[in-house]
C-alpha cells in the first residue's frame, strides 16, 4: 500500500466541476496552499467549499475564490479584515454563503466522518442560524437539529505522514485537519515530510492513515510559514 | 465621578477568576483580562482555534504562524500546554468543561439573552465564529462592555433588539459604570463607581435595578 503521490496537481487531478471540497485551516494556519494551487492550475470550477473562514488574503482559500472557481462557501466566519476577494464576490452576488456557527460545523462535520445520521446540538438555539429547524428539549435543555456535512474531497495541511497515511500536525495547525480527514469520500494531505512507515510513533499519530488517501510532500520551512 | 477605563475593567474581571479556572477570553476588549491575571494563580487560557494553556504574544521576530488564537494572531503556548482539533475544542465549550468565557456584547438582556454577533445591518455580511457556542457552553458566561454606546443608550436591556447569540447565557456584566449579575430574576446592581447611584443609573438604563443583597 502506497498512498504517496509525486506531485500536488497529481493528488488533486481527479476533482471535477461541482465537487464539495473540505478545505483544512483556520485562517491561513492549517491551509493546503499548494493543494489549492494545483487545484487552481487545473481549471475545474463550480466548487462548494467548507472551510472556517472565507479566504485571507491572496493565498489558498482566497485565491480559489478570486478565481473564480467556487460557487458556495459553507464557513463559520467570513467577514474579516483581509476577505476582499470573498466579500467582493459576494456583494457580487456571484458567491453562495452558509453561515454555520463553528462549533456546529465542527461537529457536523466530526458527524459525518463518524456515520452519524444527525446530530442535536444546543449551538444557535432561538437564534437566527436556528430558524426553520427542528429542535427537541432534552433532560430540559433545548436542541436544534443539525445535519452532517459530508464532502467528495478533504484538502489538508499535517505536518509528517508516511505512505500508509497516518499523519501527525503541527501546533494549531492541526485545526479541522482530523476531522475533515474522516468525512470526505477521499482525503489528500500534504506534508512538510513523507516519513518511512514505523517512524511515526504510534502513541501520537493522530489521524490514522484509514481516514488518509493520498500523501504528497511539499518541502517547506518550518516556523513562520505564513 | 470617573468610569473605569477599559483596564480598570479588565482588572476587575481577572479579579473574580479563581485558581485552576479554564477560562476562554473572546475577540477584542476581553482579551485584555489576560494581563491582569494574578500571577499566584494558575489560570489555563482556552483558544477555540485548538489550544489550551495559551501564553503571551512571543517576542518579535519569533512569530510562529502555525500558532496562532482565535483573532489569528501569534501567541506562544506554556509548559503543560497543549494543542487538539476543532471537534474536541469546541467540545470542551459545549460540553460544560470550560469554567468562565469572557465576551464582548452589543447588548444583553435583564434575564442574560446575549447579542453579540451581528448588527442585522442589511447588505453586511453575516460573520458568528464561535460566538454562539461560546455564550452557551461555557459554566460562566461574564460580559464586558460599556454600559452605554455613544449615543447614551443602555446596552444592558429589557429584552435585546439585536439578533439573539444565546439565551439566557450570561451571568454577570462587566461594564466601565457598574457590575451586573443578571438571570431569571433581572438584574441586580453588584458594584458602582464612586457617585453612581441606583437612581442615576435607572435613569442612565431606563430600567428598574436593585442593589444585591
Amino acid at each position: 500500500m502506497d498512498k504517496s503521490m509525486t506531485s500536488a496537481a497529481e493528488a488533486v487531478a481527479d476533482i471535477k466541476d461541482g465537487a464539495s471540497v473540505m478545505l483544512g485551516g483556520f485562517g491561513t494556519a492549517g491551509m493546503p496552499d499548494q493543494l489549492i494551487d494545483a487545484l487552481i492550475g487545473q481549471n475545474v470550477g463550480d466548487l462548494v467549499v467548507i472551510n472556517n473562514n472565507a479566504g485571507n488574503g491572496e493565498t489558498g482559500l482566497a485565491a480559489l475564490i478570486k478565481a473564480g472557481r467556487v460557487r458556495k462557501v459553507i464557513c463559520s466566519f467570513p467577514r474579516q479584515i483581509d476577505s476582499h476577494h470573498f466579500d467582493a464576490a459576494y456583494h457580487a452576488g456571484k458567491i453562495e454563503l452558509e453561515l454555520v456557527p463553528q462549533g456546529n460545523l465542527a461537529a457536523r462535520i466530526e458527524a459525518a466522518g463518524a456515520g452519524l445520521g444527525a446530530i442535536f446540538t444546543p449551538t444557535g438555539y432561538g437564534t437566527l442560524l436556528a430558524d426553520g429547524k427542528e429542535t427537541r428539549e432534552i433532560d430540559g435543555r433545548s436542541y436544534v437539529l443539525e445535519y452532517p456535512i459530508h464532502a467528495d474531497f478533504a484538502l489538508i495541511k499535517a505536518h509528517r505522514g508516511d505512505r500508509w497515511g497516518n499523519l501527525v500536525y503541527r501546533k494549531t495547525a492541526r485545526n479541522f485537519g482530523p476531522i475533515m480527514a474522516m468525512a470526505a469520500k477521499t482525503t489528500i494531505a500534504q506534508v512538510s515530510e513523507i516519513v518511512p512507515l514505523g517512524s511515526l510513533d504510534p502513541e501520537v499519530v493522530v489521524t490514522p492513515g484509514i481516514f488518509v488517501q493520498r500523501v504528497v510532500a511539499i518541502p517547506q520551512a518550518s516556523g513562520a510559514l505564513a | 465621578m470617573s468610569r473605569w477605563s477599559r483596564e480598570q475593567m479588565a482588572a476587575r474581571v481577572a479579579r473574580d477568576i479563581p485558581e485552576g479556572a479554564y477560562v476562554n477570553l473572546g475577540i477584542g476588549l476581553p482579551t485584555k483580562v489576560a494581563n491582569y491575571l494574578p500571577m499566584d494563580r494558575e489560570i489555563l487560557l482556552h483558544s477555540e482555534n485548538g489550544l489550551l494553556g495559551m501564553g503571551p504574544a512571543p517576542t518579535p521576530g519569533n512569530e510562529d504562524w502555525e500558532l496562532i488564537n482565535a483573532g489569528k494572531q501569534p501567541v506562544t503556548l506554556l509548559a503543560g500546554g497543549a494543542y487538539f482539533h476543532h471537534a474536541d475544542s469546541f467540545a470542551m465549550m459545549r460540553g460544560g468543561h470550560i469554567d468562565i468565557c469572557v465576551l464582548g456584547a452589543y447588548q444583553v438582556s435583564t434575564r442574560g439573552d446575549l447579542a453579540n454577533w451581528h448588527t442585522g445591518e442589511p447588505g453586511a455580511i453575516p460573520a458568528v465564529g464561535g460566538a454562539m457556542d461560546l455564550a452557551i457552553g461555557a459554566k460562566q458566561t461574564f460580559v464586558m462592555m460599556e454600559l452605554l454606546t455613544r449615543q447614551g443608550e443602555s446596552k444592558l436591556v429589557e429584552a435585546c433588539s439585536y439578533p439573539l447569540t444565546g439565551l439566557r447565557c450570561v451571568s454577570r456584566i462587566y461594564t466601565d459604570l457598574a457590575v451586573f449579575e443578571v438571570g431569571v430574576n433581572g438584574a441586580k446592581v453588584i458594584e458602582m463607581i464612586d457617585g453612581l447611584n441606583i437612581s442615576a443609573l435607572n435613569d442612565l438604563t431606563g430600567l428598574n435595578l436593585c442593589k444585591q443583597g
